[in-house]
């Protein structure tokens, strides 16, 4: 359109005023300002490595590490390579990452609707919660949980004890672990088969109620088969688990399952802080509803629960979805706050202790940022995704 | 429409009707509040006796804090230091009228009334900043310097938000400018930079200025620490600042693009004198928002071994001297902010509200 309003002017204007050249000009200067900005970086930099007797490539992650990690997933000790605590940091900032998404989600979810009670008590206690928790740092609430509370108590020898199995002390919290016996194959392979099941179940169901009009109760029916199936297999298999359970070990607990401090105030901090900001998404969600719809559902004769579930919630997660993402986008970045309390996640590990080591600054904080860029993209990628599945299909 | 004859009453229902309506209104809500008030009424008394009626404000020494419930003392101790870190004594009056100033610039701002409070809140946006750039370092008028390592407490927080927002303001609207151009390489080379920034965490960007700045800079270039932050923060709000401005130039309506044009202004006139103002005037409670983010953000300069207001906390409640005071630590510094973070979101609501008229298209 522009295009023809230009061709269409009767007298050429001076090649410096036609907008066309113009505009090929500036980009032309922005791309030489980058550039020239660019290669002065990458020259000074460089010049600098040198003369400070820093190398440079990607050759540092085939060395031994020699430093050793309190957390990790994956098996590591301080024998093994630079790479390898990568690997661990970045499965450390997912795992506390993924933890704190579904406890922020419920927690979030709860108070949000909370907000929206027709109990005056619990709607202003919602409030509250929401406003205090928003608007305090979320460095000094992990520093509250980690310091404050977490380091308050009791040592190993006086630890809070549940049943025998389950042990509390300022060194974390030990539960027992499951242990896998031979056969317990046939479990995994039982719940798989009960996984495919429900969802023909679901298909089917559907079919048959845009067919006939008849509604399977699908949710009790599935639930049953998830349930069942499982626990058939694992009885006929011979019960093949055993639980290892904590003991006290000299000063320490060994075996079972152990959630060590920095990640229990982490993930504690996590969530309730992003749960605040979630309840806010999850109301003016609810809210935006019109109450049209409401009623429209009432007038149709649908009780309560149905309207709830088939007519607000579908609408209201239109809204809430965009905003949920990046808040669990957030949730993701604020994980890297593990550094202050000594979380080993991705900064604290690498872009810490591997960084101070080898002193290659550039090629770990590139790999680091590349990381976050990479979540971040991946996050927004399945939310436009799903953004164009729930769109309001215009006709 | 004719005011009716008698203004409704105050009152419109008793309390026994309100409570009836609002707590008790089936048997499932009446349990839900006497659940939630008892547990409210049994968590409330200890607390709020920790925080006043035994805790312990007067007194000189950490073995004054006798009684069962919070040692304040402590705070009343150190309160020099978590306000102005190790900025000298004698030279703290520079930090004071600073404070002086912001709050004559910004409390205005509140006041609905109040004359020219615009031109108080031009003034704190451009003037305020560079009274600071003089008086705080010194080194000028027989000023004794007071180096930036000195800095901290509430002031180094306040100092780093609020330059931070400044700084990153106008790169912002540059950056905004930049992503809805015409020019597809201009776009491009805004939106890599927009998109990057907001995809990393502050940590990270942190971590960067103070290891990786001197490695970018020529030789025998370089900045003190808080320099550094300074500059990872300003870069790295000014991604954020850039998608808020954004919005509110998405948000103007294009006949108002294309009347420009009718009129035959230039592109910088355009902007300048008809879509910016606009735009600007309408984002003015996101900024608002992204300043408190900031603000809370701005915690995060610890880590690098700055002393902000939570720096300064944490490096005094390990004191031998005073035992146990961390949760008093922690509970004065989460008060301050809260104090800030809340009082000025209250106003961006409020602005919200008032802003809220005449645009919808």
């Amino acid at each position: 359109m522009k295009k023809q309003a230009i061709d269409s002017r009767p007298a050429s204007p001076k090649p410096w005023y036609d907008p066309r050249i113009r505009s090929l000009f500036f980009q032309f200067v922005a791309i030489a300002l980058v550039f020239w900005g660019g290669w002065t970086l990458v020259d000074n930099t460089l010049s600098n490595m040198q003369s400070r007797g820093i190398s440079t490539g990607f050759g540092f992650l085939g060395e031994t590490a020699g430093f050793g990690i309190i957390m990790s997933l994956v098996p590591y000790d301080s024998t093994m390579t630079y790479g390898r605590t990568f690997v661990v940091g970045l499965m450390n900032t997912l795992l506390v990452s993924a933890m704190g998404i579904v406890t922020a989600t419920i927690v979030g979810f709860i108070i949000g609707v909370a907000r929206l009670s027709s109990n005056w008590l619990v709607a202003k206690l919602a409030l509250v919660y929401i406003e205090i928790i928003r608007n305090i740092p979320l460095l000094l609430q992990i520093f509250f949980w980690y310091f404050a509370v977490l380091g308050s108590l009791p040592t190993p020898r006086q630890s809070v004890e549940v049943a025998g199995s389950l042990f509390l002390n300022n060194r974390g919290l030990y539960l027992p672990e499951p242990m896998p016996q031979d056969g317990f194959g046939l479990v995994w392979g039982s719940i798989i088969l009960a996984i495919v099941a429900v969802t023909g179940l679901r298909k089917w169901a559907k079919k048959r109620q845009l067919a006939t009009g008849e509604i399977f109760p699908t949710f009790r029916v599935g639930l049953a088969i998830l349930v069942i199936l499982p626990v058939l297999a694992y009885l006929v298999a011979g019960s093949p688990l055993t639980w290892e359970l904590p003991a006290l070990k000299g000063f320490n607990f060994g075996g079972g399952i152990a959630i060590i401090p920095e990640l229990a105030a982490l993930w504690i901090a996590l969530s309730l802080y992003t749960a605040s900001f979630i309840a806010e998404i999850v109301r003016s969600g609810i809210l935006s509803v019109s109450g049209g719809q409401t009623e429209a559902a009432k007038a149709l004769g649908l009780p309560n629960g149905l309207i709830l579930r088939l007519v607000v919630i579908p609408q209201a997660m239109r809204v809430i979805i965009p905003p949920l993402t990046s808040q669990y986008l957030n949730l993701t970045k604020n994980s890297s706050l593990a550094t202050a309390i000594g979380y080993p996640d991705l900064v604290a590990i690498f872009m810490g202790t591997t960084l101070n080591q080898t002193g290659q600054a550039v090629e770990v904080v590139a790999i680091t940022m590349a990381v976050y860029l990479t979540i971040s993209l991946l996050i927004s990628l399945f939310m436009n995704i799903y953004n164009r599945a729930v769109a309001i299909k215009e006709r | 429409m004719a005011e009716p004859m008698l203004k409704p009453p105050k009152i419109a229902i008793s309390p026994v009707a309100w409570m009836r309506q609002n707590l008790f209104s089936n048997w499932q809500n009446s349990l839900l509040t006497l659940v939630v008030g008892y547990l409210v009424v049994t968590s409330a008394g200890p607390l709020f006796s920790w925080l006043f009626f035994e805790a312990t404000f007067l007194g000189q020494e950490p073995s004054d804090c006798t009684g069962t419930g919070a040692c304040w003392l402590f705070i009343n101790e150190r309160l020099n230091f978590f306000i102005y870190g190790f900025y000298p004594d004698e030279q703290q009056w520079r930090v004071d009228v600073m404070f002086l100033l912001l709050a004559v610039c910004f409390i205005p701002q509140f006041i609905e009334r109040f004359p020219g409070r615009k031109w108080f809140g031009l003034f704190g946006l451009t003037g305020l900043p560079l009274v600071g750039v003089f008086l705080v370092p010194g080194g000028i008028l027989g000023l004794p310097v007071v180096q930036s390592s000195d800095w901290g407490g509430l002031m180094l927080t306040l100092i780093l938000a609020y330059i931070g927002i400044i700084a990153s303001l106008p790169i912002g609207i540059v950056l905004a400018l930049g992503r809805r151009s015409e020019m597809p390489i201009i776009r491009g080379i805004c939106v890599v930079f927009i998109e990057v920034w907001r995809a990393v965490p502050l940590i990270t960007v942190l971590f960067m200025a103070s290891v990786m700045l001197p490695l970018f800079l020529p030789e025998g270039m370089n900045f003190e620490k808080l320099m550094r932050a300074l500059i990872g923060i300003t870069l790295w709000q000014s991604a954020y600042m850039a998608e808020v401005i954004r919005g509110g130039l998405q948000a103007i309506p294009r006949g108002q693009y294309e009347a420009a044009d009718a009129l035959g202004l230039g592109y910088w006139k355009k902007t300048g004198l008809i879509i910016l103002p606009q735009a600007l005037k309408m984002v003015i409670p996101g900024i608002v928002n992204t300043f408190i983010s900031l603000f809370k953000d701005t915690t995060l300069v610890l880590i690098i071994g700055l002393f902000d207001i939570l720096g300064t906390v944490q490096s005094t409640i390990t004191d031998p001297a005073w035992q146990n005071v961390a949760i008093e630590g922690y509970v004065f510094v989460a008060f301050c902010f809260w104090v800030f973070c809340f009082g000025i979101s209250r106003y961006s609501q409020k602005l919200e509200r008032k802003l809220d008229t005449g645009h919808k298209t």
